[in-house]
């Protein structure tokens, strides 16, 4: 959460909304442990990372939705689940991602 | 925007203050409708918290497993019941842990020192050196220490003892009894998860007859302390011992020191080999 401070201040200093994304669980191998934490702006920009990289396409979608709805949302992406994640892990883990916006 | 929890999480993580960001992660059943998905508890290290999980007996339990998860320095998901029942698990909670760095505290300002100290700073530890000699126990040895304390180990484990938890280990490596025994003595009145000393086999049977000597009990000196430090890979420079030893802190804090891998101290025969 520490690194993604200063371009949250950044971002609110300009009058942006910015919906977190934080790392609830991993299950098998992970590349990022709980806590892990992305944050989007509203218009996009992204600062820190919830994997190595796979998964950050898709939660920067999921963010942008957020801050839409206004309603949290638990994200997983893996393979575990059923084929119809389209997004993976190459390390073939699954990870649960909170993804809600700044509002608390 | 965001309010208030969010600005005293923020102002804890700038100040470098340990803090809990308690967070429903799951709602099923009876708790549907009392508490929300992604409800918050910002819990302060003196209980102080600010905001609710949405049930005053929740929060109250809740509390108290954020600051056993603070105390370990360990993120964990929670479960319980709507109003913070154990055994079940219609809510869920991830404690997400603030902790400062876990410190290493190194006794003896010798040549293994300095690499201990390098190898405990690449983990990320906030590293102390400790040596009642002047002349050896100075920051231009250890240039990257946080601290070089020059003090008897006893009176700065008196000083500073209670502040060590299950995160914290202490490494003593003057390998002189006149030193090891009071910095162990010392250690073993703490709650430190890590305590090894360094010497031969040799050195190791003498201090052990004169820590029992000095009042040691021996039950606890077999639980806790690591003789001869560090894990059995052959090392033989003070950067490789170094990387021995905090692997041994590693495998002693993921709990899988003896009996996972060989540690010297379970270990027969000669440390050095060939």
């Amino acid at each position: 959460m520490k690194e993604v401070i200063a371009d949250i201040d950044r971002w609110q200093a300009a009058g942006r909304r910015v919906a977190v994304a934080r790392v609830i669980g991993v299950e098998g191998s992970g590349p990022r442990d709980p806590g892990a934490t992305m944050a989007v702006s509203e218009d996009g920009e992204v600062a820190g990372s919830v994997s190595g990289g796979c998964v950050e396409g898709a939660v920067v979608v999921e963010a942008l939705a957020v801050l839409e709805s206004g309603t949290p949302r638990v994200c997983t992406f893996g393979y575990s689940d059923d084929e119809a994640f389209a997004v993976g892990l190459t390390c073939g883990g699954t990870v649960h991602v909170l993804v809600e916006p700044l509002d608390w | 925007m965001s309010g208030d929890l969010y600005r005293e999480l923020r102002s804890a993580l700038l100040g470098d203050e340990p803090v809990v960001l308690a967070t429903v992660t799951s709602v099923e059943g009876a708790a549907q409708g009392r508490t929300a998905l992604a409800a918050k508890l910002v819990v302060r290290p003196d209980g102080r918290c600010l905001g609710t999980l949405g049930d005053p007996e929740l929060d109250r339990i809740a509390t108290r497993d954020a600051l056993a998860a603070l105390d370990r320095g360990v993120m964990v998901t929670r479960h319980y019941g709507p109003h913070g029942e154990a055994r079940r698990a219609e809510v869920a909670v991830f404690m997400e842990v603030f902790a400062p760095p876990a410190r290493l505290i190194v006794f003896g300002a010798v040549d293994f020192t300095r690499a201990l100290v390098e190898v405990g700073k690449v983990l990320g530890f906030a590293v102390t050196v400790c040596d009642p000699r002047p002349v050896f126990a100075t920051k231009a040895r250890f240039p990257l220490a946080d601290e070089v304390v020059v003090e008897w180990p006893d009176r700065y484990m008196d000083r500073i003892g209670s502040e060590l938890g299950p995160r914290d280990a202490v490494c003593v490596l003057t390998h002189d009894t006149k030193f090891d025994v009071p910095a162990i003595l010392g250690t073993l009145r703490t709650r430190a998860g890590y305590l090894g000393a360094m010497g031969s086999r040799r050195t190791h049977e003498r201090r052990w007859l004169r820590l029992v000597e000095a009042g040691a009990d021996e039950a606890e000196l077999n639980e806790r302390l690591m003789s001869p430090i560090g894990l059995d890979i052959g090392a033989r420079t003070p950067e490789e011992t170094a990387v021995a030893i905090c692997a041994e802190i590693i495998a002693v804090r993921t709990g899988r020191a003896d009996g996972f891998v060989t540690t010297l101290r379970s270990a027969a025969g000669a440390i050095h080999r060939g």
